[in-house]
C-alpha cells in the first residue's frame, strides 16, 4: 500500500512540471512581461521608464530562462522562471500585482469557500440519490416518464437563471434572508442557506440523472435478480444490494472533487458575494491580475491530482476486486 | 459577400454535416439506429426546431458590406430582413408592445409649457393615435393576419408534399410532430416579425436597442460555440483516443500524460488565462485589430478553440478505454495476422466501430457549451462584449433586476431562447443516445 502511494505520488511531480511549464509558456513567453506591463499601466504611449519600473516593482526584470550575468546557482534562481514558476512548488505564491501577499489571501479566503461548498456537496448528495432510487423504484411507470421529463428541463436551465431567479423570489420579493454578503461563525448560515440551496436545485438535473444511470445499470445485474429470487421486496433490494454496490462509483466520484472544493465556486461566490477564493479569482480576472490568476492555476492543478491520489486510493479501499497494482 | 473567419468555419461545417449524413445514411449497420430515430417523434420535433435555429445562424452567417449606409457598415442576411428593429432604436428600456417610455421625464407641448409623464416611443406603436384604446386591436388584427399567412403556406407545403411524396411523409407520428412544430415555429417567428416593424415585441435594452433583434442575432453565437468547439475538439480526440488505445506502450503513456495534465488544470482558469494572454496580445497589436467586428470574431473563434482545447479529453479517454477493447476482438486480430497495416486496420476497422460514442458525445456537448457560454460571458471571459450574445445580454441586464418597476423583458429573451434551443439539443441527444448505444439497444 505505501509502495503504491509513494509510486502515484512520483507520477504527480512530472504532471505538475509539465502544468508548471505550461501556465509559464502561457503567461510569460506568448507575451513578453514588456506587453503586460503596458496592459496594466493602460495607455497606449508609455514611456519606457515607466514600464521598466513596473517591471523592477513586481519582479518581471530578469531574462526568462538563464540569467548570463549571474555566476552557479544563481544563473538559474535569478530568472523569472524559476522566481515565477519553480517557487510555486513549495507554495510559494509571492506578490500579487497590486502588492498583496496571495498566499496569506488565499489561506485566509479558502475557508468560506469550503463552507459554502461543502454543504451544497452534501446536501446535493443526499437529494440527488434519493431522487434517483425513488425513480428507479418507480421505473416503466408515468411517474418516471415524468421525473425524466422534469430532469431535462430542469438541466436546460441556464444556472444563472437559477441564481438570479433565486435572489428576486426569495431574498428580494419574500425576504426570507439577505440577498448577498458574509459574516463570521455562526452568523455566516443565515448567508449560505439560500446559495447552497440554489446550487443544489441547479445540479439536481444532471446529478439525478447520473445515479439513476447508475443504479439501472445494476438493477439489471443477476445479484438483483437472485435477491428478488429469496424473496426480498423492492425496497431492501434497494437499499441492501443495489445502493451497496452503487457507491463505488458514487464515492469514488466524490472524493475526486473534495480537494477541489477549496477552489470554491466562481459563479455563486460572486453573486452572493462570499469572500472566498472564487470571488477572489473573479476579482483577479478583472483586475487581469496576471500573479493570482497564475497562482490559482497551480494550485488547482495541484488539489485536482491530490484527488485523483485520493480517488485511485479509496478505490482499493472500498472496492475489494481492485488491486494495487 | 465578405467571409469572416468563423463564417468559413461554419461553411466548411455545413459540408461536414452534410458528408456525415451522406455517410451514415449509406452505411447498412446505421439503417436500423437511424430508423429508430426517425420513428421517434419528439426527436423529429426536437431536430426540426434546431433545424430552424440552424437556419437563422446561417442567415446571420452571410455577411456583406451594406451599399445603402454611408458607413459601409458590414451586415449579415439576418440584419437585412431585421432592418426595422436595427433602425428602431429607443433612447432606452421600454417594455414589450410598450407605446411609452419606461421612465418619466419632462415633456415640452407644442404651446411651450412642460409637464413630467411617460414620453411616447419614437417608434413602438407611433403609428397609433391613442395607444390604449387602439393597441388590442392593432396587433390582434396584425397577428391574425400573420398567423393565416404563414400558416397558408406550411398547409400549402405540407399538402404540396404530401401529394407527390411517399406516405411516410403524413401518416407516421414522427412526421405529424414535424409538420405541427414546423407550422408552430414559422407562424409564431412570422408573426413576431411583422409585429416587430410596429412594435417593439421584446422590448427594448439600456441602450434602447430592440431585444427581439438581439436574441436572434445571439443565436449564430451559441451556434457557432456549440458547433465550432467540436470541430476543434474531435480531430484531437478522435486521433489520440484510437492511438493511445491501439498502439498503448509509450504513445498510450504519453498521451495519457498529455490529458491528464490538461485535465489537471481547472477548465474556467485555463480558459481565464487564455483569454486574458489574448487581450493583452490584442492590445499589444491593435493594429491588426482595428476593425471591431472582425476583433469580436476573433476573439469569438480564440474562445472556441480555447474551448475546444479543455473538453478533448473526455471524449479521448472514452474512445480510448473502447478502443483497447475493440483492438482484442476477432476480425482485428485476424486483420492483424491476415497482415493488414496498422494505419488500415484504424481507419476501416476501428474507427467506424467508435463513430457512434463520437457521436452521442458530440450531441450532448453541444448543449453544455451553450450554457457555459453564458456563465463564461458573466466572469468577462466569455465572447467580446460588443458580440451579441445570451450570455451577455444576461450579464448586462442581471442588475436590472433591483429596478422599480422591473425590467423582466431583456433576461427572460435571453433565458427563454436558450432554453428553447438547450431543451431541444438535450432531448435530442437523448433520442440519439438511445438509437446509437448498443448497451441501450440489448436492453429493450
Amino acid at each position: 500500500m505505501m509502495q503504491y502511494i509513494i509510486r502515484r505520488l512520483l507520477y504527480a511531480v512530472p504532471l505538475l512540471m509539465a502544468v508548471n511549464v505550461l501556465t509559464f509558456v502561457l503567461f510569460f513567453v506568448v507575451n513578453s512581461p514588456d506587453d503586460m506591463a503596458r496592459m496594466q499601466l493602460g495607455q497606449k504611449r508609455v514611456s519606457e521608464q515607466a514600464i521598466a519600473n513596473w517591471k523592477h516593482q513586481h519582479g518581471y526584470d530578469l531574462p526568462l530562462l538563464l540569467n548570463d550575468q549571474q555566476t552557479g546557482f544563481k544563473q538559474i534562481s535569478e530568472t523569472i522562471f524559476y522566481q515565477k514558476s519553480v517557487n510555486l512548488f513549495w507554495f510559494d505564491f509571492g506578490i500579487s500585482d497590486s502588492g498583496r501577499n496571495i498566499g496569506a489571501d488565499i489561506q485566509q479566503r479558502m475557508w468560506p469557500s469550503l463552507v459554502l461548498a461543502l454543504p451544497s456537496l452534501l446536501v446535493g448528495l443526499l437529494v440527488n440519490i434519493t431522487l434517483a432510487l425513488l425513480i428507479v423504484l418507480f421505473r416503466n411507470s408515468r411517474f418516471e416518464l415524468m421525473a425524466n421529463v422534469a430532469l431535462v428541463m430542469l438541466m436546460s436551465i441556464s444556472s444563472l437563471f437559477y441564481i438570479i431567479a433565486g435572489q428576486f423570489l426569495i431574498a428580494r420579493l419574500l425576504r426570507w434572508v439577505p440577498i448577498s454578503g458574509y459574516d463570521s461563525g455562526w452568523a455566516a448560515s443565515k448567508f449560505l442557506i439560500l446559495p447552497v440551496m440554489i446550487s443544489v436545485l441547479a445540479g439536481i438535473g444532471s446529478g439525478v440523472r447520473w445515479y439513476r444511470s447508475l443504479f439501472l445499470e445494476e438493477v439489471e445485474k443477476d445479484y438483483v435478480r437472485t435477491a428478488r429470487a429469496k424473496g426480498l421486496n423492492e425496497t431492501q433490494v434497494m437499499f441492501g444490494h443495489v445502493l451497496k454496490n452503487a457507491m463505488i462509483p458514487i464515492l469514488t466520484g466524490v472524493v475526486v472533487v473534495l480537494p477541489l472544493l477549496f477552489m470554491g465556486s466562481l459563479i455563486m461566490e460572486s453573486f452572493f458575494s462570499i469572500p472566498g477564493l472564487g470571488s477572489y479569482t473573479i476579482d483577479a480576472i478583472n483586475r487581469q491580475d496576471f500573479a493570482i490568476v497564475r497562482s490559482m492555476v497551480f494550485l488547482g492543478s495541484v488539489l485536482y491530482i491530490f484527488g485523483l491520489l485520493l480517488t485511485d486510493i479509496s478505490y482499493t479501499l472500498v472496492d475489494p476486486r481492485v488491486r494495487l497494482n | 459577400m465578405l467571409v469572416l473567419w468563423t463564417d468559413a468555419l461554419i461553411y466548411l461545417l455545413l459540408l461536414a454535416s452534410l458528408l456525415l449524413v451522406w455517410y451514415l445514411a449509406s452505411q447498412r449497420h446505421l439503417r436500423r439506429p437511424l430508423a429508430s430515430l426517425t420513428a421517434s417523434p419528439v426527436a423529429m420535433a426536437c431536430l426540426t426546431l434546431l433545424l430552424g435555429f440552424a437556419g437563422i445562424g446561417l442567415l446571420d452567417s452571410i455577411h456583406f458590406k451594406d451599399q445603402q449606409s454611408r458607413s459601409n457598415e458590414v451586415i449579415s442576411l439576418l440584419d437585412k430582413g431585421c432592418d426595422a428593429m436595427r433602425h428602431h432604436g429607443e433612447k432606452t428600456y421600454s417594455a414589450p408592445f410598450a407605446a411609452y417610455a419606461y421612465g418619466k421625464e419632462t415633456i415640452t407641448r407644442a404651446d411651450g409649457s412642460s409637464y413630467w409623464d411617460y414620453p411616447r416611443l419614437q417608434y413602438g406603436a407611433a403609428h397609433l393615435d391613442d395607444p390604449e384604446q387602439q393597441w388590442l386591436g392593432d396587433v390582434a388584427q396584425k397577428a391574425g393576419l400573420a398567423l393565416v399567412q404563414s400558416g397558408l403556406v406550411v398547409v400549402l407545403l405540407a399538402g404540396l408534399l404530401i401529394k407527390i411524396g411517399p406516405r411516410q411523409l403524413w401518416q407516421s407520428a414522427s412526421a405529424k410532430a414535424v409538420w405541427l412544430t414546423l407550422l408552430l415555429m414559422v407562424c409564431t417567428g412570422y408573426s413576431l416579425w411583422i409585429l416587430s416593424e410596429d412594435y417593439h415585441v421584446l422590448g427594448t435594452d439600456k441602450v434602447g436597442e430592440d431585444v427581439f433583434y438581439q436574441a436572434l442575432k445571439s443565436i449564430r453565437t451559441g451556434l457557432v460555440i456549440g458547433c465550432l468547439t467540436t470541430l476543434v475538439m474531435l480531430p484531437l480526440a478522435v486521433l489520440f483516443g484510437i492511438l493511445a488505445g491501439f498502439f498503448k506502450g509509450w504513445i498510450d503513456d504519453l498521451i495519457q500524460f498529455i490529458y491528464t495534465t490538461l485535465n489537471s488544470i481547472p477548465s474556467v482558469l485555463l480558459i481565464a488565462a487564455s483569454i486574458l494572454m489574448v487581450q493583452v496580445y490584442m492590445a499589444n497589436h491593435g493594429e491588426d485589430f482595428n476593425n471591431l467586428l472582425v476583433r469580436a470574431d476573433m476573439r469569438l473563434l480564440f474562445l472556441c478553440l480555447i474551448l475546444g482545447v479543455t473538453s478533448w479529453t473526455g471524449l479521448c479517454r472514452l474512445l480510448r478505454a473502447e478502443t483497447l477493447k475493440l483492438r482484442e476482438m476477432e476480425y482485428v486480430l485476424a486483420a492483424q495476422t491476415l497482415g493488414v497495416k496498422p494505419a488500415m486496420i484504424l481507419f476501416r476497422h476501428i474507427l467506424p466501430n467508435v463513430m457512434h460514442i463520437v457521436l452521442i458525445s458530440v450531441v450532448l456537448d453541444f448543449s453544455s457549451l451553450v450554457l457555459a457560454e453564458a456563465a463564461l460571458s458573466y466572469i468577462n471571459i466569455g465572447v467580446d462584449p460588443t458580440t451579441h450574445s445570451w450570455g451577455n445580454m444576461i450579464n448586462s441586464a442581471r442588475l436590472e433586476m433591483a429596478r422599480e418597476p422591473l425590467v423582466w423583458w431583456p433576461l427572460t429573451a435571453a433565458f427563454g431562447f436558450m432554453f428553447a434551443l438547450v431543451l431541444a439539443a438535450n432531448l435530442f441527444a437523448d433520442k440519439v443516445r438511445d438509437a446509437f448505444d448498443p448497451r441501450s439497444n440489448q436492453n429493450d
